[in-house]
């Protein structure tokens, strides 16, 4: 796969005020030393820290938006 | 699934023509008797591209007369639609513009009522409304896909895989509610509550297959998708919650934290690898996005209206 065609569909996608979508099988290790294996195609890694079901987003971020954006 | 019962006088033409197979007298049909009648006909003439019925000949998917009376149902059914739309959003950074044009969205919430509120027999009547859509979940955007660029398209099945459980049968969306259904001791048979699915539930389907089975409304079909994915973590979070507060059974809770986690993922894709691709492409196709997800809301909003108003009473 060539550079230029690998940008169009990268590994990792940094959502701007949103989760890490993160493509393909993964382990995820959340902040208590806890693993968790990715179960989908893509996965949402929550970034707000306020998700219900961390590691994983569940959109909570978006009340947060106007607020507290999450850092980049 | 054999067809539902008529609703009026062109419902009743019409399903009488699809049994006998003769659908000449279908160049002459009378007028509708309302709004439901004219959407529950369009709803059988949509499912005979769907699963189709067992009292109608499969032959008659393409029927000529069918198609000609459904074309006329889904021009008024547009211009339905477009006419309840309000002032879009003008084009700018996408992918936020969509966002906030989601969140700025002010509707009634009927997850929240079904969180807090809503009685066991409330939300079972819930779930046979929703079982018109859930069971062929995801369907609608299938069409969609060989009407797109390479990108877009790539971009489309990415997100559906996972609808689809991943080629997992066990995992599919539709299956999930299926299995939900059955433990709560209703029926997951295909269509089989569409007797009683009321305007705003035939308006939603209709609205879906319209923007699916058109090319040239891609962009309403995929405007739709996002902001329906984009309007589902949070409320199937509630719901979630509700069903457990009723004690509902763990398959149908399931289905519903599925699509917390699912849509979490599928609205950010909907949003940034489909419809931000998509007009990136084609420009012009800006106010159909927008004026899908619009769309979209609405329905959900005219639905929620109805129910919390007969619950009320």
């Amino acid at each position: 796969m060539s550079d230029a065609s690998k940008s169009d569909y990268p590994d990792i996608i940094l959502c701007p005020g949103g989760p890490m979508l993160l493509r393909g099988d993964h382990v995820v290790q959340d902040e208590n030393g806890n693993d968790h294996q990715t179960t989908r195609p893509v996965s949402a890694v929550c970034r707000c820290g306020k998700s219900q079901i961390k590691p994983w987003c569940d959109g909570t971020h978006k009340f947060l938006r106007k607020q507290q954006p999450p850092t980049d | 699934m054999l067809l539902p019962k008529a609703r009026g006088a062109l419902s009743g033409c019409v399903f009488q023509a699809l049994q006998s197979g003769d659908t000449a007298p279908i160049s002459d049909t009378p007028e509708p008797d309302g709004t439901e009648d004219a959407q529950l006909t369009l709803w059988v003439l949509y499912e005979l591209h769907h699963r189709g019925f067992e009292d109608v000949s499969d032959d008659l998917e393409w029927d000529p007369h069918l198609i000609g009376l459904r074309r006329q149902l889904e021009t008024d059914f547009e211009q339905t639609l477009r006419g309840r739309a309000p002032q879009l959003p003008e084009p700018g950074a996408f992918a936020e513009t969509f966002f906030d044009f989601v969140a700025s969205h002010d509707g009634p919430s009927l997850s929240g009522h079904i969180h807090k509120f809503a009685t066991k027999d409330q939300v079972h009547e819930f779930l046979r409304h929703k079982t018109i859509y859930h069971l062929k979940e995801s369907d609608h955007t299938t069409w969609v896909i060989p009407r797109l660029s390479d990108p877009v398209k790539a971009a489309v099945v990415e997100l559906q895989y996972d609808e689809y459980g991943a080629g997992d049968p066990n995992r599919l969306h539709a299956t999930l509610f299926a299995r939900g259904l059955e433990a709560s001791g209703l029926d997951a048979t295909y269509g089989a509550y569409i007797d009683e699915a009321p305007l705003e539930v035939l308006e939603q389907n209709n609205a879906m297959s319209l923007f699916g089975l058109n090319r040239r409304l891609r962009a309403a079909s995929l405007g739709f998708l996002a902001a329906f994915e984009a309007t589902s973590s949070v409320p199937s979070r509630r719901i979630a919650q509700g069903l457990d507060r009723l004690g509902f059974p763990p398959e149908m809770l399931e289905y519903y934290t599925e699509h917390v986690e699912a849509d979490a993922v599928h609205e950010q894709l909907a949003v940034r690898t489909i419809c931000g691709v998509l007009l990136e492409e084609e420009p012009e196709l800006h106010e159909d996005v927008f004026f899908g997800a619009w769309t979209s809301m609405d329905l959900e909003d005219r639905y929620a209206d109805r129910m919390l108003q007969e619950w009320a009473a």
